[in-house]
Order: C-alpha cells, then structure tokens, then sequence
C-alpha cells in the first residue's frame, strides 16, 4: 500500500488518531479495491479472511430464501465497515454482500490483521475498543428492527397520526 | 360504509365541539393500510392551520378521531393522511369521494417554522409519521433561498416496507431541492434503497448539527433512539422538536377532557409538537 492510501487509512473513522506504527501494521495487511454494480463482494459460508473499509458506493447484505429471492439484511455506506466474522471463530460470511453501486474500500486481509493484534495486544485491545461499537450498534438498529415499530398494532384510532 | 353519501346543508361550526362537514374531493392510496382523504368544506369557506396541526375527523354514525393534516397551509384541498387502525380510521380510509366528513379544529401546537431562518433543518419520519411533516417540508421548500428561509433542508424517512412508504412522489419532487434518504425496515432484491432503521441515516446526513434544527415525529421509540442520535452528532436538544402523542387518547382536541393528559402537559392543547427539553422526561417514564 502506498503512503498516500496510508494516509487515508488513517482518515477512516475506524482508525482514526491510532498512532503512525499501528498504521503502517495495518497497511501492511491492506489493499485498495473497486467493485462494479451488482458485484459479490461476500458470500454466505465462504471463508471470512477479508473485511471492508467502505469509502464510496453501497453495499446490500442479504440471504437467499427459496421462494422469496434475496432478502435484504442491511445497506452499508461510506465510512462503514463491512464484514465482521473474519475477527470470530469460526471465521465463516453469514450474509452475501453485493455491491448496489460501484464501491471503493479497502480490503483488510483478516488473517494477517489477526496475527498482527495476537502480536500486539494493546494494538488488539484498541482495535477491540473500535470494533465493539460498531458490534454493539448493529445490535441495537437490529433489536429496533425486531420491534417492527411500524407494525400492525403499535397505534389505535383514539392516536393521532 | 357509515359516511353520508347524499348531500346536506352544511351548518356553521357553533364553536370547537361541532363538526363542519366536508365533502371527501378525492382519496388516494398510499399503502395497503394509508389513504389520503382530500376534504373540501361544504360552505366553501378557507380552512387555516399551521403545519403539525390536527383536526378530529368524523365519519358519521362510527366515531371521531384525531388526524394530522398532512396538506400545504393555504392550499386546497385539505389533506389528512390516515392509517387503519381501528373501527373510525377504516370508514375515514374507505370514504367513497362525494361523502361527507366532519372536521373540527385545527388544534394544537405546530412546528413553530418561523424559528427556523438559516438553519439546516432535519426532517426524520418513521412510517405515517411522514403525514404531519409533509406539509412542514412543503413550507421549508418554499421558503429555501429567501431570506428567512433555511440554509438546508434534509429529510430522512424510515418505513416497514417498501410498499408502506408514503409520499413517494412528494419525496421524489423534494430530492430537487433538498437531501433525501429513505430506508425501509425488511425489503426483498428488487429494492434498491437502504436498509435499515431510520436512525442509522443520522450519522451520513449532510448537515451542520451546530447550526441544526430537528423535527421528528413517528413511534415513540424511533423518536427517543433518533433524538440520541440526533444528540451524538451534535445537534442541541433545545433545537429538535418532536410531535408526540404517546398513545394518548385525543377527544375534546381543546384541554377540557383530560384524556390526554401526560404529566403537567394535555397534548392536544399543549403538544403535539414540544421541544425535546420538555418530552425528554416524559419519553423516559414507563406507563406514565
């Protein structure tokens, strides 16, 4: 990875303020990439080795259902990170993710990355720190989802709308 | 159907607990469960009202409900948009055009829009909750480049489903002007837009939360989460405003009744639109 595209790696949110040596461990694991409309970028079952750093485009998180198609999960924007199950055993996509625009992130190679936090426990930790969150918020916006607030039942007639 | 359908002489209103009539001037379906009723009054007097008002609205022989007006201050027809959820919304949504309706008010607070000159305004919606900011949004648009106007408008919508989103054409028209972001809750591959929950749109907006101005409005639980996002990014609590109703019974609509009692507040007199200072309390406690 050149300087430059460290350099923007240290923009993203995920990472910023880390100092400069985490920085160059961790474009020691990452590459730029690009994906077209309509692309796969993640399959359900394959193996997570790599995960996103979103810069521009959309991604769809989905599962196949006979009968119904591809149900949609969740979009994913610039800023956002996508894929999460190459930090977890047992290292295995959940979800397809396809690309609904043309997407530019950077690819983080998971097994290098978690050789470089197994090596660097207080660099894991801080990532940790930074990972969790965005863990914790995926389960709460899904929690919200499963309330189905818009749902049948949330009002009645004597209820302004 | 228990609306009117023949023709009647419309009474004057002899004061706020007496419906005036209005013919239903067309209908429209918004989703499976929402329609949108036009109303034009029969003694063809103007109706004024702010944006974030309601009216209670009668069909004849079932009940009286509250509505949000979801139209243009000053424009004809009057809109209400409205969800079936019970015996009176269901005759309100299959109101064949021609009969009559009864319409008392406007009451309650609005928006307050005046206050809001050179602001970025951020508009959030979940589900029907659209119906009483179209019209907000309608007057923000208007009043875009001129002096007292906002500096930005944003407005992002949360629905269930694709097909359970409303005003798509309104929000179609309004990405011209203003920045649009809807996202629906569960969509199967034919849907192109985000998905997600409604909150989750707060963080990518583009709008300067120092210089903010926020209005929510959908279930109650969407507002509180929105409200704390709205919060981390920046936004002052003094500056979001929220329409609340907090499943209270709305009947007199002028704060005699007591049904709609929350706290020191009688919403239909004193909300629903209250700044965020005042409900955060009140959204906090359970069964209140």
């Amino acid at each position: 990875m050149s300087p430059s595209t460290a350099s923007q790696l240290a923009a993203h949110p995920l990472f910023a303020d880390l100092p400069p040596a985490a920085i160059g461990a961790l474009s020691a694991c990452a590459s730029d990439v690009s994906f077209e409309p309509g692309e796969l970028i993640l399959t359900e079952g394959a193996d997570a080795k790599t995960f996103y750093l979103l810069r521009q485009g959309k991604v769809a998180l989905s599962a196949h259902a006979p009968g119904k198609g591809h149900l949609l999960v969740q979009t994913l924007g610039p800023g956002e990170a996508l894929g999460l199950s190459w930090l977890f055993p047992p290292f295995l996509w959940q979800f397809d993710a396809r690309a609904v625009e043309r997407v530019e992130a950077f690819a983080l190679d998971g097994p290098c990355l978690r050789a470089k936090l197994e090596g660097d426990p207080a660099l894991g930790y801080e990532l940790l720190k930074r990972f969790t969150p965005i863990v914790l918020e995926r389960l709460q916006q899904t929690r919200l989802r499963l309330l189905d607030l818009y749902g049948n039942g949330t009002t009645s007639d004597g209820h302004p709308h | 159907m228990a609306t009117l359908t023949e023709p009647s002489p419309a009474p004057a209103p002899t004061g706020p607990f007496t419906p005036a009539t209005f013919r239903v001037a067309g209908r429209e379906q918004e989703a499976p469960d929402v329609a949108t009723l036009a109303l034009e009054p029969t003694d063809g007097r103007s109706f004024a009202f702010h944006p974030g008002q309601f009216n209670m609205l009668t069909a004849f022989g079932v009940g009286e409900v509250p509505i949000s007006i979801s139209s243009r201050p000053g424009s004809r027809p009057l809109l209400h948009t409205i969800r079936e959820v019970g015996p009176v919304t269901a005759a309100l949504c299959r109101a064949p055009v021609g009969s009559l309706v009864g319409v008392r008010g406007p009451f309650g607070t609005d928006w307050g829009l005046d206050a809001f000159a050179h602001a970025d305004v951020v508009v959030v919606a979940g589900g029907i909750g659209l119906a009483p900011l179209r019209g907000a949004v309608q007057v923000l648009l208007d009043r875009a480049g001129l002096p007292m106007g906002p500096r930005k408008v944003v407005v992002l919508v949360g629905a269930r489903t694709p097909d359970q989103l409303i005003f798509r054409r309104d929000l179609d028209a309004w990405r011209a002007h203003a920045e649009v972001a809807v996202t629906v809750d569960m969509a199967t591959s034919g849907w192109e837009g985000n998905v997600g929950v409604v909150t989750s749109l707060v963080g990518s907006a583009g709008f300067d939360a120092h210089r903010a101005m926020a209005l929510v409005c959908g279930p109650e639980v969407m507002m509180r989460h929105t409200v704390q996002a709205l919060i981390e990014r920046g936004v002052l609590p003094t500056s979001i405003r929220l329409r609340v109703s907090l499943e209270r019974n709305m009947q007199c609509g002028t704060g005699l009744c007591g049904h709609c009692q929350l706290g020191p507040f009688l919403l239909c007199r004193d909300g629903p639109v209250v700044t965020y200072p005042q409900a955060s309390r009140l959204l906090a406690e359970a069964e209140l």
